[in-house]
């Protein structure tokens, strides 16, 4: 039966929650003006009507999440993002694959912060208020789905499969329910896929904060006060942004194929971008509250992070990058919805900015070059252009789709070597980025004059050189290149921890929060120095075939082909493709696929024999996603088994073939990334003709190259999967086939009954081959085997290796760790602030 | 000259080379007449070229050539003027080649024969666009 309740409840939320974001709207604007006998009852309405878009907005989320735990695939969100098969962690992942589920993330963020906002501040409540409801209004109007005439308001996630496609199959029965979904994207079934999204959603929802500070400043007239409250979200804000992107980035190294964690694609440059200028804002509003300057680069900054959050979405999920990048949106036909959102509030920023312009109070006073304030300012300067760089070439398509749109034609393309491209910028950026803060920071805790600075910075400039010139010889930096980025992050980390050093004695951790950001800085430089510059493809192909295209022999093919069983040789290794695994439930190692059949059942199969204490011949067994295929490769140093890796391949038809994830394995030092580009097909063989061979017992001979010794034949009483009769003969051939290191047992049987023969073959995939027992000549002593040929196993795989990649990732932990402490220090101000009643 | 000044004419100056590589560095969409073209005047850049696979008269693709090693493959991709080109791709044939709707090539002409192509972005069909509804289960 088909459920409408659920579908309609949601929307009816949804309608409820746009109408009351635009009554809280009014409301706030109402209270805003009221005068002091009516303010506190607008107040008290504003706010239920925020409580009630916030229930309704919870609500809409539930809804959706409901059709998606209950398998209601009469939906068509569901239908397209789910599946019976999926585990509940990876139905939260099936909630926001869809534009509509990400919306409702979104909105589901902006309502919590609104309440916690609200909690939060006094004098700031109303206009605040009003900016978020206004927010809140174009989200939730991006999932209404009302058409009116040719007008299509939102797409919405609550219609039925019948609605949304023209199946046939609903014309003769509109009640069908499909059996199971589609599935989810196997690529997202990954645990950081899980959290990624929230996390960056959270990011972005949270950019709205510190911009609804700043309109509520510039309408207010309080033109420097938004900025104690702002603050805190502002760190919190890029925080949370940096650290759903690094999420982004370390859950495509261990699921994407392109070898990394950054690939410059538009999708990651368009988060990238609002990140740099959000934390450039982050320096300058630090700076004004020390010194009263740079009050009106931190508005443009601030309004700029918010609309470029904005610019961000549109890019993605407009279909404006079509061909341009790897990650596939779909065009729900929202662009025109999205460019409005983005424009009115740039239009209001704009004006309100403009407006205000000549009361925004400047210091006259030149910065000197010996204060902070000119430090961080050619810093934020820094990250402007960082970002400036980025967005420019990734807005190429759109500035195709502008020119079409006027009827002009334009063939600009993104560049073709896009790491290339932008590296040749960010990394000298970089580098000035990171010389900044060192010194940047020791302007900030004294005042200094030449003399001085040079007293301060010579210690750490002697430790750093020394630090720089061991890496340089152990590592074997020898390019220029990376030897200025060795030296640059070592004096940003060097110097920094000085600093961190004497706060730690003179005062508390509280202030440690921009040394620790900048030490984390400088570590996740030379991780990506070394994991990107000095990553190493170790899989170059030996095979020593001649290529028919002379040139191609120059090109260096960096995958090898592995036959199963076959040692191959790679750089420092020697390696062997194994076979097929999969991972069962309850066993904390991968299963080799021969030993499981399928019982038809989804994830459920049949063991075929005994695996170590886990389970026995016989038993039902429950697999973890049945269409993952993991391949279990080995990699051996002078003969002996080093590690096992199992990188992971799934065929999903519906999702579009075969997709895989690498595995790793990971050191102190370095990790070695294995993944595997290509594999058979052993789902439908095309067997080669018959092959006949005939041998007796105890003859050694060869089936297709294969040595083969022929150990004897056994009566059987009985045979699996078959019932014998009275008077039937039932004989199994026992064959040993070597390949390789491996023995395999292959025992074909042969049944007569009344005369009539019966052939039970037995197919080897790994080998690829099919054995039947043919005859038996009892006068010459020997069986009669036919075998068919068809491919042995094998994968094409590649592996790199990624060197000090760690230090990355720790740099990440340690600059996350230095926002948090930075929130932490500002909002306890605000506080302080707010409780004397000043804000 | 104040220091405001000198720091003002620095950020333009960068963001101009910033704009003038934008614009040089940038690809192009070609079709492989002007890409040959492109290569006899002895422009080496990568472009980009947009095509579809060959296919034959029953709908399947034709034309993929697998190296013996399998780890790289030549195809034949007629672009939207319709010229049916021979393509090299220095990596195995990826997973969903065959389903793709549309292919975009990102390299240059080694000779008339092939075109090198660097990259190879695909657009496969979109599941949102699927309409046929399994009647499985019913």
């Amino acid at each position: 039966m088909i459920n409408t309740f659920v579908g309609n409840l949601g929307h009816l939320m949804t309608i409820v929650a746009f109408v009351s974001a635009l009554v809280t709207a009014y409301a706030y604007v109402q209270y805003f003006r009221a005068n002091e006998i009516e303010k506190a009852s607008w107040r008290r309405f504003s706010r239920i009507s925020f409580y009630i878009h916030t229930a309704s907005t919870v609500m809409i989320a539930f809804s959706l999440f409901e059709i998606i735990y209950n398998h209601r695939y009469e939906y068509f969100y569901a239908y397209s993002h789910s599946s019976k098969a999926l585990p509940v962690h990876y139905m939260i992942s099936s909630f926001w694959e869809g534009q509509e589920g990400a919306f409702i993330l979104w909105a589901f963020w902006n309502v919590i912060l609104g309440v916690i906002l609200i909690q939060t501040n006094k004098f700031w409540e109303a206009p605040v208020m009003v900016v978020f409801a206004l927010v809140q209004a174009f989200l939730i109007s991006m999932i209404m789905g009302v058409v009116i005439d040719d007008l299509k308001i939102g797409s919405s996630p609550f219609i039925l499969l019948r609605d949304a496609t023209q199946a046939p199959i609903f014309q003769l029965n509109p009640d069908f329910v499909p059996e199971d979904g589609t599935g989810l994207n196997p690529l997202l079934q990954n645990i950081w896929m899980v959290i990624h999204p929230p996390t960056l959603f959270l990011g972005y929802a949270s950019t709205l904060v510190p911009f609804a500070f700043l309109i509520g400043g510039l309408v207010t007239k309080k033109y420097s006060e938004w900025i104690r409250p702002a603050l805190p979200w502002a760190i919190f804000s890029a925080m949370i942004l940096g650290m759903g992107i690094i999420m982004g980035a370390y859950w495509a190294y261990v699921t994407l194929n392109f070898g990394g964690y950054w690939n410059w694609d538009p999708v990651e440059n368009a988060v990238y971008v609002p990140w740099l200028i959000l934390v450039a804002s982050i320096h300058t509003m630090i700076t004004f509250k020390k010194s009263a300057t740079a009050l009106k680069t931190t508005i443009v900054l601030v309004i700029l992070s918010f609309i470029l959050v904005l610019y961000a979405t549109f890019l993605v999920r407009s279909g404006v990058l079509g061909d341009a990048s790897v990650h596939s949106f779909t065009d729900l036909g929202l662009s025109g919805q999205l460019l409005i959102y983005m424009l009115f509030f740039l239009v209001i920023a704009v004006f309100l900015a403009a407006r205000a312009w000549k009361h925004i109070p400047t210091s006259e006073k030149e910065a000197s070059v010996y204060s902070r304030e000119f430090w961080i300012f050619l810093g934020a300067v820094t990250l402007g252009l960082m970002a400036f760089q980025v967005i420019l070439p990734t807005s190429i398509p759109a500035w195709n789709a502008l020119v079409e749109s006027f009827g002009g034609i334009s063939n600009m393309a993104p560049p073709a070597d896009q790491v290339a491209f932008y590296t040749r910028f960010q990394l000298w950026f970089a580098v000035a980025i990171a010389l900044l803060t060192s010194v940047g920071q020791f302007f900030w805790w004294q005042k200094i004059d030449k003399k001085a600075l040079k007293d301060a910075l010579i210690t750490p400039y002697i430790i750093s050189v020394l630090i720089s010139a061991a890496i340089i010889v152990l590592a074997k930096v020898y390019d220029w290149k990376y030897i200025i980025i060795v030296l640059a992050s070592t004096f940003t980390i060097v110097a920094n921890a000085v600093i961190l050093l004497k706060i730690l004695k003179k005062s508390t951790f509280k202030l440690a929060g921009g040394s620790l950001a900048h030490i984390g800085l400088g570590m996740m430089l030379i991780g990506i120095m070394f994991s990107s510059g000095y990553s190493d493809v170790i899989s170059i192909n030996m095979s020593g075939l001649t290529y028919s295209n002379s040139w191609e022999d120059e090109m260096n093919k960096e995958h090898v082909l592995l036959w199963i069983n076959k040692p191959t040789q790679m750089k420092d290794y020697t390696v062997i493709y194994r076979g097929r695994e999969k991972k069962v439930v309850g066993v904390n190692e991968y299963v080799p696929a021969k030993i499981l059949e399928s019982t038809g059942k989804v994830n459920e199969a049949i063991a075929l024999a005994d695996f170590k204490d886990h389970f026995k011949k016989g038993d039902v067994v429950k697999i973890v996603l049945e269409e993952n295929d993991y391949f279990k490769i080995d990699y051996l140093q002078n003969e002996t088994l080093k590690f096992s890796l199992s990188p992971m391949s799934q065929f999903n038809a519906g999702m579009g073939g075969l997709i895989s994830s690498p595995d790793s394995k990971i050191y102190l030092n370095k990790d070695l990334y294995t993944y595997v580009a290509a594999m058979n097909d052993s789902e439908d063989p095309e067997w080669k003709e018959d092959e006949t061979y005939e041998a007796a017992p105890g003859e050694q001979f060869y089936i297709a190259d294969f040595v083969t010794y022929f150990d004897g034949a056994e009566v059987l009483k009985e045979v699996d999967g078959y019932q014998l009769q009275e008077g039937d003969i039932a004989v199994k051939a026992k064959l040993r086939i070597l390949d390789y290191d491996v023995e395999k047992s292959i025992e074909p049987t042969f049944i007569i009954r009344n005369n009539q023969i019966g052939k039970l073959p037995v197919i080897d995939t790994e080998l690829g081959i099919k054995v039947r027992l043919e005859n038996i000549l009892p006068e010459q002593n020997k069986f009669v085997f036919k075998v068919n040929q068809y491919q042995k196993d094998y994968v094409v795989m590649k592996a790199i290796v990624k060197p000090y990649i760690n230090v990355l990732w720790i740099g990440t932990i340690i600059m996350l760790m230095g926002f948090t402490v930075a929130i932490f220090r500002r909002f306890d101000e605000f506080q302080k602030m707010r409780d004397k009643g000043l804000e | 000259m104040k220091k405001g000044h000198i720091i003002g004419l620095g950020i333009i100056a960068i963001a101009i080379v910033i704009i003038m590589t934008s614009i040089g560095d940038a690809s192009s969409y070609e079709n492989f007449n002007t890409a040959w073209e492109m290569k006899n005047d002895g422009e080496d850049k990568s472009i980009h070229v947009v095509g579809q696979l060959k296919k034959n008269q029953a709908g399947e693709v034709s034309g993929i050539e697998v190296g013996e090693d399998k780890v790289s493959f030549t195809f034949l991709l007629i672009d939207n003027e319709g010229t049916e080109q021979k393509v090299f791709y220095n990596e195995p044939v990826p997973a969903d080649f065959q389903r793709s709707e549309q292919v975009v090539v990102i390299g240059s002409y080694r000779e008339k024969e092939i075109f090198v192509a660097d990259k190879i972005l695909m657009k496969c069909p979109s599941k949102y666009q699927e309409t046929d509804v399994q009647a499985a289960g019913m």
